[in-house]
């Protein structure tokens, strides 16, 4: 730690040696020996306890929920229970397969479309082909499948589905927002900055409870937008305004040169954004979006307070079983696993794009 | 004379209060070699980028290759295309490699086909001794190599007119000679027109009809390269002469 500042000025440590490894960056001062120890001390009172209560003291077979209290760990055989609840919500439990495919269809079409091989024109025809056949299985009504109200919805396709939307359509909405921000026309600009200003001025919660209750009142009488859909429309124009301040960012460190070589070639500012600006502008912010795309991901979470059952509220509601009181560490450390799958995913896949794009140039 | 390919009647142009360009009038002929030389500040850049609109003229007339331009983007449009432009900066793009550099014009603008856009790209990069590096980044290549790639890209576009503006002031200076020696080339080669703003006062004996000396935003003095080096009619001119050549 503290021997960050002189460390260039070492002649490179051999290999293989350990030991002087451990010396140079755990005991090289008092300071950093008194850390050592006391990292160490809480490491060695932290884990054993934390592994026993996961693993070893853990009941992971309990039938009742009295059998399952003697255990001094965890409960995992409350997740057994209710792993269906959590995962799927309410939707009618002999039709659950329904949601484990669209979910699994969904992940497989995101997961190609991280894959570069993937990146061709029919990759639009695949993501076609997987929402509609994730809205059939979902909705259902035709091929003999029942109907399912989309209320009925819930737990991890639900939350797949808010936030693949979600960037699907904040992004090119937060681009086109952070362009017009730009723009000469100051009609056009002074519209997006009114926009991404009064976005980013309210908190999510406060226009999921706009879209849920102040909206329907805005619209004609017998007119209606369908709960889910004004919640998936709240959390777009949320992120867009978020996205639009990230890409602004980026469009900024773009050299004015950059904009000379292309207008002189007699690019139009549409081909000279698309080929020249944005992939150089985009690239550069592919951090802070990932951050974006993280906390929209997480953030599904609070459409729980406008009744609409994702993975989070599916965790609550099992808890709310009488019969299976007292287990909420195990459902809310479920939800986290999950959570935790998707976004390091996230986190590492844009890692491994920018290592990808930083290949061949440097600036 | 032939019909002027650039003519700037009475451009004038200012930066808030600062008066950049003072009533210039300059009639270029086709094919037609001009070198504009005179201290920095004095509007030389500011005047060549007007002829492709990167710098917007606020008074007076700007007629290039018979469009004369306006607010109207396709007079812009049409006259970018004919009209080529080679920064002090390079300003190539550094995400793609040098053959997309120089493809991206012709196909996107000129709707060449890709293969067509990359036979001809190949030639130019030939022509400035640099068809090895065509798929290396920009940022790969050195100052001067990039220079060349700059050179080609605006070539590609198959421009009547070439913009050089400082295109060696920005380099090391073993670099300046391979990127002169490609314009010098280019201008016995290829009778085109071409308005460079240099000091490489060697380069203007070489190859200019015409030597310009601009100075607070006038064009002071023009003449052909002998009569300008050895016998400057202008004060100013004597004075910026002995500066630069010590």
């Amino acid at each position: 730690m503290s021997t960050l500042p002189s460390a260039p000025m070492l002649a490179p440590r051999p290999a293989g040696n350990r030991l002087g490894w451990l010396k140079e960056n755990l005991f090289s001062s008092p300071l950093n020996v008194l850390l050592t120890v006391l990292v160490t001390w809480l490491l060695v009172m932290a884990i054993p306890a934390m592994l026993d209560w996961l693993f070893f003291d853990a009941d992971f077979t309990a039938d009742t929920a009295q059998e399952c209290r003697q255990a001094a760990g965890a409960c995992w055989a409350f997740i057994a229970e209710k792993h269906r609840l959590i995962l799927f919500g309410l939707y009618p439990y002999d039709e659950q397969w329904r949601p484990l495919l669209a979910t699994l269809i969904l992940v497989g079409a995101l997961i190609c479309s991280a894959i570069r091989w993937f990146w061709k024109p029919w990759l639009v025809l695949l993501w076609t082909l997987a929402l509609v056949s994730v809205a059939v299985l979902m909705w259902g009504g035709i091929f003999g499948l029942s109907y399912v109200e989309n209320d009925r919805w819930g737990g991890l396709p639900l939350t797949l589905i808010l936030s693949t939307f979600g960037i699907a359509f904040a992004f090119p909405m937060g681009v086109l927002l952070a362009l017009g921000r730009r723009s000469h026309m100051p009609a056009i600009k002074s519209l997006c900055i009114i926009y991404i200003e009064l976005i980013r001025g309210v908190p999510l919660i406060s226009l999921l409870f706009m879209s849920s209750v102040m909206l329907p009142l805005f619209l004609p009488e017998g007119f209606t937008i369908d709960k889910l859909l004004r919640a998936q429309i709240a959390i777009i124009l949320f992120a867009a305004a978020y996205i639009a301040e990230t890409v602004r960012g980026g469009l900024q460190s773009i050299p004015k040169g950059q904009y000379e070589g292309a207008d002189s070639l007699g690019l139009s500012y549409w081909q000279q954004t698309r080929l020249i600006i944005l992939p150089q502008a985009l690239k550069v912010v592919i951090p802070p979006l990932v951050g974006i795309f993280i906390a929209l991901f997480k953030d599904t979470s609070l459409v729980v307070i406008i009744g609409i059952f994702d993975l989070t509220q599916a965790a609550k509601a099992a808890i709310a079983d009488a019969a299976w009181r007292g287990f909420s560490v195990e459902a809310y450390v479920f939800i986290a696993v999950i959570y935790f799958i998707f976004c390091f995913a996230i986190s590492r896949y844009s890692q491994g794009l920018e290592r990808h794009l930083d290949k061949g140039y440097q600036r | 004379m032939s019909e002027a390919i650039i003519r700037l009647e009475n451009v004038n142009k200012w930066y808030g209060q600062f008066h950049v360009l003072r009533n210039l009038n300059l009639d270029v002929a086709s094919g037609e070699r001009i070198v504009i030389c005179g201290p920095s500040g004095s509007g030389k850049s500011t005047m060549i980028r007007c002829i492709n609109r990167l710098e917007e003229h606020q008074q007076g007339r700007i007629v290039v290759d018979g469009t004369e331009l306006t607010n109207d983007l396709k007079h812009i449009e049409t006259i970018r295309r004919d009209v080529g432009m080679v920064f002090q900066h390079f300003n190539l793009f550094p995400h793609l490699t040098v053959l997309e550099n120089l493809t991206l014009g012709p196909i996107w603008v000129l709707k060449k086909s890709k293969a067509e856009a990359e036979a001809s790209a190949m030639k130019y990069l030939e022509r400035v001794r640099i068809p090895e590096q065509a798929d290396k980044y920009p940022g790969q290549l050195s100052g001067g190599q990039q220079q060349r790639v700059a050179i080609a890209r605006s070539l590609c576009m198959n421009p009547k007119i070439m913009l050089f503006d400082e295109p060696t002031s920005a380099l090391d200076p073993e670099m300046v000679k391979e990127v002169l020696d490609v314009m010098v080339s280019l201008a016995q080669e290829s009778g085109m027109t071409m308005l460079c703003v240099t000091h490489e006062m060697g380069f203007a004996r070489k190859v200019a009809d015409r030597v310009i000396f601009m100075d607070q935003g006038e064009i002071i003095e023009e003449n052909t390269p002998d009569v300008f080096f050895d016998a400057p009619q202008h004060e100013r001119t004597q004075l910026f002469l002995k500066q630069i050549l010590h």
